[in-house]
């Protein structure tokens, strides 16, 4: 056994000395969070909540792809070295299989990966009787939320590109049709715009589990949220946005516009409009509007010729949404880390 | 507070007899101890109120850390600095706390807790559930910030730097809890990783723990098998993973069986003397850790109503005597009996038993009164000398009872 390290109790000089110590090793790089996140992946990865959202996910994803398949094939010749060929595959809801697209599935779904692998981040430690004794290790306390974020955010990556790679190697297996560069940088923005959604979830999941004392609960208010805002918001939100903006169609143009960019901003506070809108512009190279907020870019979308913009015109109509979408997370988060470090050790 | 301050260099004993509030109930039981109690406080001499007239005032706040020695000619009652209340502080001391308080709104969980503890002893804190025990641990650990007061840890403010007291010190929780899903050894691992410790270095340490806790054979079983008492004895190896020079156990006792309990004690006991460890633990359980400490402590309602080495809270008992006794026949015939014994000073009825009389005497008379009560044809059948357990110095010092009821 090591000999326990001499220190000095004495408040005067000696404190002054070791608090020379404590700051030396203090700066050494301490990388808690990396230890706690490395502890938590290994923890979801050998998860059953993880294989079986991994196989549900999988399953949902490619079976979409492989009815649309068909339709694209058909049309391939036509479509040849068109780059909408490769994307339909993501984005083609075929009739033989109720015209659902893929992403429309995983954009149901990906709220559902955030939140399961969330909302008992902090709830359970407390509940298991292993916060106490985590926190009374040498590691900041924000390294708890910091490691369980970074490892949720890791897993749900993993989940996400696995599930592009699976797509991908089917469809150019089944089709034959090799992805351009461009095919393949939007499917890794999409990619991206997804982890960065499940994320919100997360953030929203940590949230609660700092929150509510009991997993279960958390995972109800989590899920009903869900269920809420993808779900009833979509009828929702447009209802109390033309409640509160009516478009009235006496009124001059201009004040229509105004309205409608209203209820426009009004959507756009779902999360769930935002990645809507992103997937819009990304996965549909013919998307050259999101927002329409005047007459003149009414008419100039109009006017202009069907052509397919480059991945970084699409990025950049969509840009403010990516923006609020990390603020939103940036937010949820920062209210989890701030409740997690006021809160007593025990309860 | 500022008249025990006047000669700050003198020494003061680690720990201080503090006077229980005085209550009603107070009076109806002689307090034997508390005359030639060794373990007195040296300061308020004349004024016992003295410790309470005025604390509202002697309260040091984080901010007053840097405030210079304050000169002569400031008023008498001021807050003291940090410096001052821990001028009196041994050189060996690894825990100290001075008018340590937390509140939680309205509530005072701890209450000017003053202690110190030195190297190599193993000091018990016992007190009823809510007594404030766990808060002054989160207080030492610096998972919990004290409302006013100061703490130190080897040398070191748990609050400022709690990374550099949680390196050196090993925490066993109340109700401590293991992650289900991993092995007794993975969860050790994980332990030793936070501490930064290298992996081979902790598999290492971590198999001679394993070893020492008698967990050996199920260290590779998974953490949600294990029974209480494996669990706690785990925890006692997690506690010690880091190496610690200090050792915090919060109710290691708890919820085991009395051989889990006797074999927990025992383990510890080995591990103090090997490790040379100083360790608090706490306890609401009193004869369960009798044995293990040098010196105890008293909590109740957030203040340490007494605290020393045991033979010398004890060492009231020498003088004074209690013997609980009754007899076949109606108690009223003890009292005469009883009183003819030389050397009985009192005898007053139990106030909870009918049947038993407390016979209070300047020594032990325990073989004359038998004598006498044999003699006066009542038969003997419960003859018992109070203050030799912890359980009657916790009567005798904790006047409101264990969980606040009378007893």
């Amino acid at each position: 056994m090591a000999a326990p390290t001499e220190t000095t109790g004495s408040p005067a000089s000696p404190a002054r000395k070791s608090r020379a110590d404590s700051r030396r090793s203090e700066r050494a790089p301490s990388g808690g969070w990396r230890t706690i996140a490395a502890k938590e992946l290994a923890d979801h990865i050998s998860s059953w909540r993880f294989i079986v959202l991994l196989f549900v996910i999988a399953l949902l994803s490619v079976l979409p792809m492989y009815f649309s398949a068909s339709d694209v094939q058909a049309q391939a010749v036509a479509a040849s070295g068109n780059p909408l060929a490769f994307l339909a595959l993501f984005t083609h809801g075929s009739a033989s299989f109720g015209s659902v697209p893929m992403i429309t599935l995983v954009t149901l779904l990906v709220p559902l990966v955030g939140i399961s692998f969330g909302f008992d981040g902090i709830n359970s430690e407390r509940s298991q009787g292993t916060l106490s004794r985590l926190l009374a290790q040498p590691v900041h306390r924000d390294d708890v939320v910091n490691g369980k974020f970074a490892a949720g955010i890791f897993v749900i990556a993993i989940m996400i590109l696995s599930l592009v790679v699976l797509v991908t190697a089917i469809g150019i297996l089944r089709l034959g049709i090799i992805p351009q560069a461009e095919d393949l940088a939007r499917v890794l923005v999409w990619a991206i715009a997804t982890v960065l959604y499940a994320s919100f979830w997360l953030a929203f999941a940590l949230l609660l589990s700092t929150i509510i004392r009991s997993a279960a609960t958390a995972a109800l208010v989590g899920f009903g949220s869900w269920l809420a805002i993808t779900m009833v918001g979509g009828f929702v939100l447009p209802a109390i946005a033309s409640f509160l903006f009516p478009i009235d169609t006496t009124a001059s143009i201009g004040a229509q516009f105004g309205a409608a960019t209203a209820q426009n901003l009004l959507l756009r506070v779902s999360p769930a409009q935002l990645y809507t809108d992103i997937l819009q512009a990304i996965m549909d190279p013919r998307t050259n509007a999101i927002m329409i907020s005047n007459l003149g870019q009414a008419t100039s979308s109009q006017q202009q010729i069907p052509t397919l913009l480059s991945l970084d015109q699409s990025v950049l109509l969509v840009w403010p949404q990516f923006v609020a979408l990390v603020a939103l997370t940036v937010l949820l988060f920062a209210i989890a880390y701030v409740m997690f470090l006021r809160q007593e050790v025990r309860a | 507070m500022t008249e025990d301050r006047t000669n700050p260099s003198e020494p003061r004993r680690g720990l201080q007899r503090r006077r229980p509030r005085p209550t009603a109930g107070l009076s109806a039981r002689p307090r034997p101890a508390a005359e030639p109690a060794p373990a007195r406080a040296p300061h308020d001499p004349d004024d016992p109120e003295a410790g309470f007239a005025d604390q509202t005032e002697a309260t040091v706040r984080p901010w007053d850390v840097e405030a210079s020695p304050s000169p002569e000619d400031r008023p008498k009652r001021r807050r003291r600095t940090v410096a001052e209340l821990l001028a009196d502080v041994p050189e060996d001391s690894v825990i100290v706390a001075r008018r340590l308080t937390k509140q939680y709104g309205d509530f005072t969980a701890v209450d000017r807790l003053d202690l110190t503890i030195r190297r190599g002893e193993v000091f018990g804190l016992l007190g009823p559930n809510g007594a404030g025990k766990t808060t002054t641990v989160l207080m030492l650990l610096g998972l919990t910030e004290p409302t006013r007061g100061v703490v130190r840890v080897l040398g070191l403010d748990p609050t400022r730097e709690p990374l550099a007291v949680k390196r050196q010190v090993g925490y066993l929780p109340d109700n401590v809890g293991f992650y289900g899903g991993l092995t007794g050894r993975e969860n050790l691992r994980y332990t030793a990783r936070l501490n930064g410790i290298p992996r081979r270095r902790a598999d290492d340490r971590i198999d001679e723990l394993l070893a020492e806790v008698r967990l050996g054979d199920a260290a590779d079983k998974k953490a949600e098998t294990y029974s209480r008492g494996m669990r706690q004895r785990l925890g006692i190896a997690d506690a010690l993973v880091k190496s610690p020079s200090v050792l915090i156990l919060d109710e290691p006792t708890i919820a085991i069986d009395p051989a889990g309990v006797e074999e927990l004690l025992a383990l510890l006991r080995r591990l103090v003397a090997e490790h040379s460890l100083t360790v608090l633990l706490s306890s609401h359980i009193l004869g369960q850790v009798q044995s293990l400490c040098d010196r105890v402590g008293f909590f109740s309602a957030g203040r340490l109503v007494a605290a020393g080495p045991l033979d010398e809270l004890m060492g009231g008992a020498e003088a004074i005597v209690e013997l609980e006794v009754a007899v076949a026949g109606p108690a009223e015939g003890i009292d005469r009996v009883a009183l003819s014994v030389p050397g009985v000073t009192s005898v007053v009825p139990d106030p909870h038993l009918d049947h038993i009389r407390i016979v209070t005497a300047s020594h032990d008379v325990a073989a004359p009164l038998a004598t006498a009560l044999a003699d006066a044809h009542l038969p003997l059948t419960h003859l018992r000398r109070r203050g030799t357990d912890l359980m009657e110095l916790y009567r005798r010092y904790v006047p409101e009872g264990i969980d606040g009821r009378p007893h």
